[in-house]
């Protein structure tokens, strides 16, 4: 088994199913002679000609309609987008085109097209480029939305994404695409619509996406030195959500914690919580709590900007709170 | 995948109840709402309804069986389905808090048939008294206390603002039935001898009963009541000429005759009406005052006593009253009284007259603060207008009150008019 980094095992998921698939093609800004703004595609441009690897102006709204377009008309396109902070230029193609054409052609026509990008808050980037946006596009129905948090997750939904007949959005991040992973050599797809427990235990559930993941098994780690078994539930998919295998992991504990980077108003985790406290309320010992970003554009300080995302701390803060155990 | 039907709580006083018969058999499926069996509880017999929809695997309790709240009571599950995992012997009362991993895993609890949601039993020991919404609790206490058949309320939380929570339950459930257990150990006429004493003179047995669910209730009520409300009574005979010619006249024109507790309830009202400070509820930090009237009336079982009400009885006329006492009475004769019928007075009469009892003092009938024990019509020597002494009818009343909501002076001013109203009842329409 090789140990891939993220952008690695997103660029060989890419690799596998341009070779397997003439219809697959990439396209987007820098992806052919700079190899991708964050190196994901590249060598590809060298492999498979500027036919199927294709630079675009920077111009969001026109190459996102573009690839809606190409997927009505038969092929399978993949749209990267250097962020997910630019592609709200592209709203409208994605919300109001790409999700919606199946249902309102009654079926005649399918949008298969891949949407990815980094997502989420990085590192010294300020408001307008480091925030999650993960609930813009987990609001609309139409649309599947993936959040990897992981190589071998990546590479495998990845796969997934393309082969799927539906408009799928994937949720990557700058800083995960340095991030190391085992990836099995042998092909394999991660089917959509599939959470994950990422570890046992027994005391309380924390379920997280994305680049959280990391810190919330650091978390289960400390807790463990502790006697305190925490579950880890790993969403992977937001849309469509794997609702029972929450609910089957909270059932056994009794207590929730959901822990996401995005603004807590209207988001995907307080979408979960809220899942959680209808459908397992009987058995809940206390208070679903929500660890998410701050309500606040990212501050630009270094230090605002740590304390507006989630921490180890105040996961362990919400532990504390849904154990009534103030000694962790 | 197969699951347990556990005995749920279908009265708030709940912990124990008799399966009376099984309206579905073995293999049968049914529907969520639908009648699986029917139990008796403590006060009545209540309707168990489907909480899902499925089929009937096995019946563990049969017909006749007793089962405490949380205990299994039959096996559910998809037609064909092995109910043999599940199929274990029915635990016995005394079992452990803990539950089993399957229960854990997907527990089928029917929602209780509520009706109204007025506390009935007061809490232990100064615990402040407040409806079971208003006090802070996980959902997974509540839900083991309804299992384990505790009643929330008794219980100390130790969450953030006093939540109750798991643990606190559990605790509390395992210090209960830890009590339980030593009290029984030292049961009487065990002690062996002390040497050189001699024989012990053997006496017949005693008989003992055990104590019926029913009693259970009657006995921790009234406890309840008695221990925590600071009773005092005020007595006052009255004189019944006028009540009793007044009766017999309407009985005289009817076929069947109307009971005095009829007459006596609606006077009680008119009274109430004009002293809602008499219709209170002792809250722990708040008194509740309703508008409504609601009055129960003591009635005598053969297995112990219930309380039936007549709603609003200031809205209603003696002789709907009347109608509606000798259907609940019937009703409860059959053991049918729905916790609706019987839980919540504000006001509670007991008469002891048909016994020829001068007069008494009662308990008062939570979560009511006033009681009116009412003696028999005796004739006695009174003394007439011109200090003559004369025969008449008299009857005796006792007025219970809890001096947390009512002072003396309260209900001294209500009894006056009760009074008045009695000796004269057409002070009533004044």
């Amino acid at each position: 088994m090789a140990e891939l980094t993220y952008r690695e095992a997103l660029n060989r998921a890419l690799d596998e199913e341009m070779a397997r698939d003439p219809k697959v093609f990439l396209m987007g800004e820098e992806v052919g002679e700079y190899d991708g703004a964050y190196k994901v595609s590249k060598g590809l441009l060298a492999k498979y000609g500027p036919e199927r690897v294709r630079d675009t102006p920077i111009s969001e709204l026109g190459f996102t309609g573009l690839g809606v377009g190409a997927a009505i008309a038969g092929l399978r396109p993949v749209v990267e987008w250097m962020t997910h902070n630019f592609a709200l230029l592209a709203l409208d193609q994605v919300v109001n085109n790409a999700a919606k054409m199946r249902q309102m052609s009654g079926g005649q026509l399918s949008v298969p097209i891949v949407f990815r990008g980094p997502n989420g808050p990085a590192e010294y980037l300020a408001a307008q480029h480091s925030q999650d946006l993960a609930a813009y596009w987990a609001h609309v129905p139409g649309l599947k939305v993936l959040a990897p948090a992981t190589p071998s997750d990546a590479y495998g939904l990845l796969k997934s994404a393309i082969r799927d007949d539906n408009p799928v959005v994937i949720l990557e991040s700058e800083i995960m695409y340095s991030w190391k992973g085992e990836v099995p050599d042998k092909e394999f797809l991660v089917p959509i619509g599939e959470a994950q427990v990422a570890r046992e235990g027994t005391d309380l559930t924390i379920i997280t996406y994305s680049k959280p993941l990391k810190m919330v098994l650091e978390a289960a780690d400390r807790l463990a030195l502790k006697g305190v078994k925490a579950e880890v539930v790993d969403l992977r998919s937001l849309r469509p959500l794997d609702e029972e295998r929450l609910y089957a992991s909270v059932r056994k504990t009794g207590r929730c914690i959901v822990v996401e980077e995005a603004w807590p108003v209207a988001s995907v985790g307080s979408h979960i919580a809220w899942l959680v406290s209808k459908n397992c309320f009987d058995i809940l010992d206390a208070q679903v709590e929500l660890v998410s970003g701050e309500d606040v554009p990212m501050p630009y300080s270094h230090s605002l900007e740590l304390a507006a995302q989630p921490s180890l701390e105040k996961i362990i803060g919400a532990v504390r709170r849904v154990l009534y155990r103030e000694d962790l | 995948m197969a699951q347990k039907l556990m005995m749920i709580a279908l009265s708030p006083t709940m912990t124990e109840g008799t399966i009376a018969t099984w309206k579905k058999n073995e293999g049968e499926a049914f529907v969520a709402g639908d009648l699986l069996c029917e139990v008796e509880t403590d006060k009545a017999s209540m309707d168990y309804e489907a909480p899902t929809s499925a089929v009937l695997l096995k019946i563990l309790v049969p017909a006749g069986g007793k089962a405490s709240v949380g205990e299994t009571i039959a096996v559910i599950g998809k037609a064909g389905e092995a109910s043999v995992s599940l199929n274990e012997p029915v635990p016995q009362p005394s079992r452990e808090a803990e539950t089993p991993a399957v229960e854990k895993e997907s527990p089928i609890v029917a929602a209780s048939s509520e009706t109204d949601g007025s506390p009935i039993a007061p809490p232990p020991h100064g615990a402040p008294l407040a409806p079971v919404s208003a006090l802070p609790s996980s959902p997974l206490a509540r839900k083991i206390a309804r299992e384990l058949g505790v009643d929330i309320r008794m219980v100390r939380g130790s969450g953030p603002e006093g939540r109750v929570v798991e643990k606190d339950v559990k605790a509390f459930s395992e210090k209960s039935s830890a009590g339980a257990f030593s009290s029984a150990v030292a049961a009487p006429g065990e002690a062996s001898s002390p040497p050189g004493e001699g024989k012990v003179l053997a006496r017949p047995p005693s008989k003992e009963t055990p104590v019926s669910g029913k009693r259970a209730v009657i006995a921790k009520r009234l406890s309840d009541s008695f221990f925590s409300a600071p009773h005092y009574y005020l007595k006052k005979q009255i004189l019944a000429e006028n009540l009793a010619e007044a009766r017999a006249a309407v009985n005289a024109k009817r076929e069947s005759s109307i009971s005095i507790n009829s007459i006596i309830v609606k006077l009680a009202a008119t009274a109430l009406l004009r002293h809602p400070e008499m219709n209170v509820f002792w809250k722990g930090d708040r008194i509740e005052q309703r508008e409504v009237i609601d009055i129960g009336l003591a009635v005598a079982l053969p297995d112990g006593l219930i309380t039936p009400i007549v709603r609003d009885c200031a809205a209603k006329g003696i002789l709907q009253i009347d109608a509606e006492f000798s259907a609940l009475i019937e009703k409860a004769k059959g053991k049918g009284l729905s916790p609706g019928e019987y839980e919540g007075a504000g006001f509670t009469v007991t008469n002891l007259g048909s016994f020829g009892i001068d007069e008494f003092t009662a308990i008062i009938n939570p979560p009511g603060s006033a009681i009116l024990a009412v003696g028999a019509i005796i004739k006695k020597p009174v003394i007439g207008p011109d200090d003559t002494i004369l025969a008449a009818r008299t009857m005796t009343l006792t007025l219970g009150c809890d001096h947390r909501t009512i002072d003396g002076a309260v209900g001294a001013r209500f009894m006056a008019d009760l009074a008045s109203m009695l000796e004269d009842p057409f002070q009533a329409l004044l």
